[in-house]
C-alpha cells in the first residue's frame, strides 16, 4: 500500500510540525490547566445546586471538565487546525502547489490534521487531564475495554472534527476570505461540542437537536463512552455516520471547487 | 497519438493548439453592485516543444505566463483549445501526469515550512513512489549539485531565499520528471545563487535531456540557457524563435554610460548611436545591441575628456516593449506568430 505510507508520512509530518512549536505548547498547557480549574469550581457550584444535572454526578462533571480541556486543542474545538492553513493556502494561491501533487487533497489534509491532533493530545492535553486526576475525584473506568473504546471514539471524533473544518475551509474558494466562516466555526464549535456545558444538560427540543448535530461527536460522545454513560456501538455508529456524511460532502465540494478552481496569484 | 507534425517540433512533447483561458471576475461597482467581466488571460496560444528542448517563456507582468504553466500542470482547465503534455490532457489526468512532470513556482514553495528540508524529501519519496535505491541516488546527486548537504536538517523557514529555491528544485526533480516547468526560479536571488541555479539547469538539460520550460524576467537566464524563446503579451504569443532574432526584431539597444571630466553639451555621436540623457558630467548613449561598442568608445575617448564608462545590456522588458510597440520590420524575424 504505497499511498498508506504516504499519508502516514503526512501524519508524522503534522505531528512533528506541531511538536516544533514548543512555546505555544507550553502556553497551551498552562491555559488549559487554568481554564480547567475555573470550570471545575463553576461546575462544582452548579452541581451543588442541581445535583444529577445532565445525568452526571459531581465526579462525572469534574471528569467531563478535564476531558474537555484535554480535547480542546486536540479536536481544534475553536478551529486553528488544518482548516486555518488550508484557508490561507486557498486565499494566497499556495493551494496550486497542493493541487498539482499526485495525492488526494482531502486525505492529505486529514492525515496532517490527525497527526496534529495526536500531538496536541500528547503534548498539550494530557497534562491538564493529569492535574485534574491528581487533585479532584474523577469517574474513570477500571476496565481496559472502555479505554480501548474511548481511543476509537477519539479517532472518530478527530475525523468528524476535521470533516467539519475541511468543509468550512473549502468555502474560501468561493468567498476568498475565511474570517467570517472561522468565527461561525468557533462559536458553533465551542457551544455545540459541549465545551461550555455538557449537551446532556441542555433542556427540551433544543437539547435534542444539539445532541444530534455532528459537533456532539466531539466532546459529549467520547466523554459518555469513557464514563460508561452510553452504549458503545451506538456511539461509534453516530460518529462514523457523521464522518462518512461529512467527508462525502467534503469530496463533493472539493471536486466542485477544483473544477471551477481559480487559483489566485502568479 | 496524433501526427500533425508542426514545424520546429518533431516529437512534440508539449503541444498547445488554440489554447485559451478566460477568467470571470466580479468587480464591485458601487454599494452592493457587482459587475461581471471577463479577463482573457491566455488568448489562442499554439506552440509545440520537443523532448529535450529548453525554452524560455517570457513577457511583461500579467501577460499570461503563470496561467499557461498552471494549465500545463492540469490545475487550471483551458476555456478552449487543445493541450497535451506527453500525450496526456493535463486537466483530465492531473495525477497521472504529475508523476512525469516537475514544477517549481519561484514565488511558492512545496517544502514543509516548519520541518527540516529532509522531511519534505521523504514525503516526495512516498508521494511519487520512487524506488528506494533511485530515491537515494537522486537525492545524493541533487543535493551535491545544488550544495544543500549541510542544510538537510535545517527547518525550511530558516533557509535563505536562494537556499529555499534550490531546495524546491531538488524536490521537483527527485522523481526524475521528463519535463520541468520553472516559473521565475531566479526571482530575488543574488548573482551567485542565480549562477548556481543556471549552471545546474544547463547540466540537467544537457545530461538528462530533461525538457525545460522557463519563465523569467531576467534576460540573462534566457541568454545563458535557452536557444529558443517565446514571448507572450496580453495572452497572445507574439514571438517564437531564437533569442538573437528577438533582439533584431525588437531592434534592442544597449546603453553606454559615459562619465566625462566636466559638464559638456551632448556628445556628437555617429548615428545610429545617440545621446538619450545628460545629467551633469554623465551622459547616456543608446546604440544597437547588434553592434560592437568598441568604435563608439574609441571615438569618444579620442574627442572627449573621458573619465569612466560602462555598458548596460538591454533588459528583457525593454526588448519586449520595443518589439511590441516599436517600428514595423522586426516582426518578420524569427518565427513570428500572427
Ligand atoms: N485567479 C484569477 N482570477 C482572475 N484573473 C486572473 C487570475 N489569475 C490570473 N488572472 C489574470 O490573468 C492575467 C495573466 O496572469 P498571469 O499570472 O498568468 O501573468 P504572468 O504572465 O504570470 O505575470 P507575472 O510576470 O506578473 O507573473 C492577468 O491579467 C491576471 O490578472
Ligand atoms: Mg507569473
Amino acid at each position: 500500500m504505497g499511498s498508506a505510507r504516504l499519508y502516514l508520512a503526512v501524519a508524522v509530518g503534522g505531528f512533528r510540525r506541531y511538536a516544533s512549536y514548543r512555546a505555544a505548547t507550553a502556553a497551551g498547557v498552562f491555559t488549559n490547566t487554568v481554564f480547567g480549574l475555573i470550570l471545575v469550581y463553576t461546575y462544582l457550584a452548579l452541581w451543588e445546586e442541581r445535583p444529577g444535572l445532565g445525568g452526571y454526578d459531581q465526579a462525572q462533571a469534574v471528569t467531563y471538565v478535564w476531558l474537555g480541556q484535554c480535547l480542546y486543542a486536540t479536536l481544534a474545538i475553536q478551529g486553528g487546525g488544518a482548516e486555518k492553513d488550508l484557508m490561507d493556502r486557498i486565499r494566497t494561491g499556495e493551494i496550486a502547489v497542493d493541487l498539482y501533487r499526485p495525492a488526494d487533497l482531502q486525505l492529505w489534509w486529514l492525515a496532517g490534521d490527525v497527526g496534529r491532533a495526536l500531538f496536541q493530545m500528547v503534548g498539550r492535553g494530557v497534562v491538564p487531564f493529569l492535574v485534574g486526576w491528581l487533585f479532584f475525584p474523577m469517574a474513570l473506568p477500571g476496565e481496559a475495554g472502555l479505554w480501548a473504546a474511548f481511543a476509537v471514539t477519539l479517532l472518530l471524533a478527530a475525523v468528524v472534527s476535521f470533516a467539519i473544518r475541511y468543509l468550512a475551509a473549502l468555502s474560501v474558494f468561493w468567498l476568498m476570505d475565511g474570517m467570517g466562516v472561522s468565527q461561525v466555526l468557533m462559536i458553533l464549535g465551542v457551544f455545540c461540542s459541549g465545551m461550555v456545558l455538557p449537551l446532556n444538560a441542555f433542556p427540551g427540543a433544543f437539547g435534542d437537536v444539539v445532541r444530534w448535530l455532528p459537533w456532539a461527536a466531539q466532546i459529549q460522545v467520547p466523554a459518555d463512552v469513557l464514563m460508561g454513560e452510553t452504549a458503545v456501538p451506538g456511539a461509534f455508529a453516530f460518529q462514523a455516520g457523521w464522518a462518512v456524511v461529512l467527508l462525502g460532502l467534503g469530496r463533493l465540494v472539493q471536486s466542485a471547487a477544483t473544477r471551477r478552481v481559480v487559483v489566485q496569484g502568479g | 497519438m496524433d501526427t500533425n507534425g508542426r514545424v520546429g517540433a518533431v516529437d512534440p512533447f508539449i503541444e498547445l493548439d488554440g489554447v485559451e483561458k478566460v477568467f470571470e471576475v466580479r468587480r464591485k461597482t458601487g454599494f452592493m453592485r457587482r459587475e461581471r467581466h471577463r479577463v482573457r488571460a491566455v488568448d489562442s496560444i499554439s506552440f509545440a516543444v520537443a523532448r529535450g528542448e529548453m525554452v524560455g517563456y517570457i513577457g511583461p507582468n500579467g501577460a499570461g505566463k503563470s496561467t499557461t504553466i498552471k494549465m500545463l500542470t492540469g490545475i487550471l482547465t483551458p476555456s478552449a483549445g487543445r493541450l497535451r503534455v506527453a500525450g496526456i490532457e493535463p486537466s483530465r489526468e492531473r495525477t497521472r501526469l504529475a508523476h512525469r512532470i516537475g514544477v517549481v513556482f519561484g514565488q511558492r514553495t512545496t517544502l514543509w515550512w516548519d520541518l527540516p528540508l529532509i522531511d519534505s524529501y521523504r514525503l516526495m519519496h512516498r508521494m511519487y513512489r520512487i524506488p528506494d535505491a533511485r530515491y537515494r541516488e537522486n537525492l545524493d546527486r541533487l543535493v551535491e549539485l545544488l550544495e544543500l548537504g549541510s542544510l538537510l536538517d535545517v527547518p525550511v523557514r530558516q533557509l535563505s531565499l536562494g537556499q529555499r529555491m534550490r531546495g524546491d528544485i531538488v524536490a521537483a526533480l527527485l522523481h526524475d520528471p521528463e519535463v520541468l516547468y520553472l516559473d521565475e526560479p531566479t526571482i530575488g536571488l543574488d548573482v551567485v545563487s542565480k549562477a548556481k541555479v543556471r549552471e545546474f539547469l544547463r547540466q540537467l538539460n544537457a545530461e538528462r535531456a530533461t525538457t525545460v520550460l522557463l519563465t523569467t524576467h531576467d534576460l540573462q537566464d534566457i541568454e545563458q540557457l535557452c536557444s529558443r524563446v517565446m514571448v507572450i503579451d496580453h495572452g497572445r504569443l507574439v514571438y517564437d524563435g531564437a533569442l538573437a532574432g528577438l533582439h533584431e526584431s525588437g531592434e534592442s539597444e544597449r546603453t553606454l554610460v559615459v562619465d566625462l571630466a566636466r559638464e559638456l553639451p551632448p556628445i556628437d555621436a555617429p548615428p545610429p548611436a545617440r545621446v538619450v540623457r545628460v545629467e551633469g558630467p554623465r551622459q547616456w548613449l543608446a546604440f544597437p545591441a547588434s553592434e560592437s561598442a568598441a568604435g563608439l568608445v574609441a571615438r569618444i575617448a579620442a574627442e572627449y575628456p573621458l573619465v569612466d564608462l560602462s555598458v548596460r545590456e538591454p533588459d528583457i522588458e525593454a526588448v519586449i516593449a520595443k518589439m511590441l510597440h516599436g517600428d514595423s520590420h522586426g516582426k518578420e524575424v524569427g518565427r513570428p506568430v500572427p
